[in-house]
């Protein structure tokens, strides 16, 4: 038999999302997959899992879920307020779910992106290489009230429950960016206006880019008018007729006609992402050489990141049996593993 | 240290290309920042030639209206050595004079234009000062070129067109076109994959699917593929449509 998930009610943007489908330019399509992909590794080293798995990606609100076989789930990105039936559970902390308890997961205290894993991951049958669903590409929907989803077996359902101190990225705050092939169409003075203006994250925000909203003069390129169309990447810094910036996230197009000042880097985009509406960002230059130092910098830690996961020591008070756990002393407090 | 991309970027009016960094991952060659159609045509023999012999290191190559990306793995390659090869392609030739090689597969698609299915045809027609059959004779006549594959998934820009035809884009956003449908603007048309907002005008309609999710092949369309559009009468259109075949009537011809 195979489990399944069942989507009692959903937020309004609530989807399927793993790591998307990189490379795929050549045909159009961005790369999709999670907002803010760091929380699919939190999950897996919470989980125990070598690679990240397809979860629910859940923006701003979540909802009500229910399994049919006992199933860990972790729950990382935008802390929001989680419940099994009446029980208040942690955030960035992995819990078992069992057949006829109900999971509820409330709207982001911060942040934008929540995400709920199944120790199974989704298992939906995977279109051009993954489970994500990207809207613009009309690739998969939104999942609404009523659905079920086939889950994978979870490798380990006795492993006690984990938490992690999960690395700080959902109130803004500074982003690096790298040049691109038209930074050079902006004066020098606005680039450096740019990089001392703070911008505010503003109401227009989906999947595929974010806009900034700032008192300051407009960041207009020198040549604006008949530019060709060219490649854009998720990460660039788009300025819109009003000389406005757009920051691209994961569902962008892949071909576009607005001047762009730069790209920000793979790992600081989730900061982009996950910044709440009216969060304060401001954007720093650096070299592509510091990029690739950044980048291997990000890419050890996600390799390590399953060592940052401990097992979570619950407050006795809410434990209503304390003779069925068995409690792990002197790993930690607790507190330190809540935002 | 890598600080010399700053110089790289300054525009050159003397080069006859730019090679720019985008992303970590991606050297772009630029013939020109606005549109060109000598920059469409070397962008068209840069990706040939590229394509037959890519430069080692690189991991894909693609074309856009003015330019062509070379995406590598900034982790496994040295990017200055790449950008030196890629230099190497662009050398001992003209690229102002270049002339691409006639298409290896021509696609030839039924459209219908005007009426229910080409709603702006009325609109390109008084904006190029052609008659509205002069419209249709002039795309139907012209062998379009797959100048790029982008925007969303499996969508060709297609060109380009005479001059007559260079019409800007409109200054509102048409909210949605359907699936299938031909706009155009610039000298380009778009044949849409999926139903989407645009600001190009939507002069006829197909039934060929350029985007096939579950297909094999999920984008039938390659970068430099000729197109020739064969005109339909709405009627003939609305049964290609019923009849819910993604080939929509189409038929690819292997020239070489």
């Amino acid at each position: 038999m195979t489990a399944t998930l069942l989507i009692r009610s959903a937020g309004p943007g609530v989807s399927v999302q793993d790591t998307g489908r990189p490379n795929m330019a050549h045909i159009g399509l961005s790369r999709g997959g999670a907002a803010d992909p760091l929380a699919l590794h939190e999950a897996a080293a919470l989980l125990g899992l070598r690679a990240p798995a397809a979860a629910i990606e859940m923006a701003g609100m979540g909802g009500t879920f229910e399994v049919d076989v006992p199933m860990r789930i972790a729950l990382t990105g935008a802390p929001m307020r989680a419940r099994i039936d009446q029980r208040d559970i942690r955030w960035n902390a992995s819990h078992l779910l069992e057949p006829g308890q109900r999971l509820t997961v409330g709207a982001a205290e911060v942040g934008t992106y929540g995400y709920l894993t199944p120790a199974g991951g989704i298992a939906t049958t995977p279109l051009l290489g993954s489970r994500s669903t990207h809207l613009t590409a009309g690739l998969g929907a939104l999942l609404k009230d009523g659905d079920r989803l086939p889950l994978g077996a979870d490798p380990a359902p006795e492993t006690p429950a984990m938490g992690l101190i999960p690395e700080a990225r959902f109130t803004g705050g500074t982003v690096r960016f790298i040049e691109g092939p038209q930074t050079g169409l902006f004066a020098p003075e606005t680039l450096a206006r740019f990089e001392e203006t703070t911008f505010t994250r503003s109401a227009t925000a989906n999947r595929q880019g974010v806009r900034l909203e700032t008192e300051a003069p407009p960041f207009a390129a020198e040549v604006t008018s008949g530019l060709s169309s060219d490649f854009i990447l998720e990460g660039d810094l788009q300025m819109t007729g009003d000389g406005q910036p757009y920051v691209l996230l994961a569902e962008c197009q892949t071909i576009g006609g607005y001047p762009r000042i730069g790209t920000v880097i793979g790992p600081d985009l989730a900061r982009v992402a996950q910044a709440p509406l009216g969060a304060q960002l401001r954007f720093q230059r650096i070299g592509i050489d510091e990029a690739d130092r950044l980048a291997a910098t990000h890419a050890a830690r996600l390799k390590t990141l399953r060592r940052s996961a401990k097992p979570l020591v619950r407050d006795p008070a809410s434990i209503p049996d304390l003779l069925a756990y068995t409690l792990i002393s002197g790993v930690t407090a607790g507190r330190e593993l809540e935002e | 240290m890598f600080d010399d991309v700053s110089a790289m970027t300054g525009r050159a009016e003397q080069q006859p290309a730019e090679i720019l960094p985008l992303g970590r991952d991606g050297w772009l060659v630029r013939f020109a920042l606005t549109a060109a159609p000598w920059a469409t045509a070397a962008a068209q023999v840069l990706n040939d030639r590229a394509q037959a012999d890519p430069p080692e290191g690189v991991l894909r190559v693609m074309p856009s209206l003015t330019s062509v990306l070379f995406r590598y793995d900034p982790e496994t390659t040295d990017r200055i050595a790449l950008r030196a090869r890629i230099e190497r392609l662009l050398e001992g030739r003209d690229w102002r004079e270049a002339t691409p090689e006639p298409a290896a597969r021509v696609w030839h698609i039924p459209v219908a234009f005007g009426g229910d299915h080409g709603p702006d045809l009325d609109a390109v027609s008084e904006l190029s000062g052609l008659a509205a059959e002069e419209v249709i004779r002039t795309i139907a006549e012209t062998p379009l070129r797959v100048l790029a594959i982008g925007f969303a998934p499996g969508q060709p820009y297609l060109g380009l067109l005479p001059e007559a035809l260079d019409l800007p884009r409109m200054s509102s956003i048409n909210p949605q076109v359907p699936r299938g449908a031909i706009a155009l603007a610039v000298r380009q048309l778009v044949l849409f994959p999926n139903a989407s907002p645009t600001g190009w005008r939507q002069v006829g309609r197909c039934a060929f699917r350029a985007f096939r999710p579950e297909a094999e092949a999920p984008v039938p369309l390659r970068a430099g593929d000729e197109l020739r559009l064969a005109t339909v009468s709405g009627g003939e259109m609305d049964g290609l449509l019923a009849a819910d075949d993604p080939e929509g009537g189409a038929r690819c011809e292997i020239r070489r």
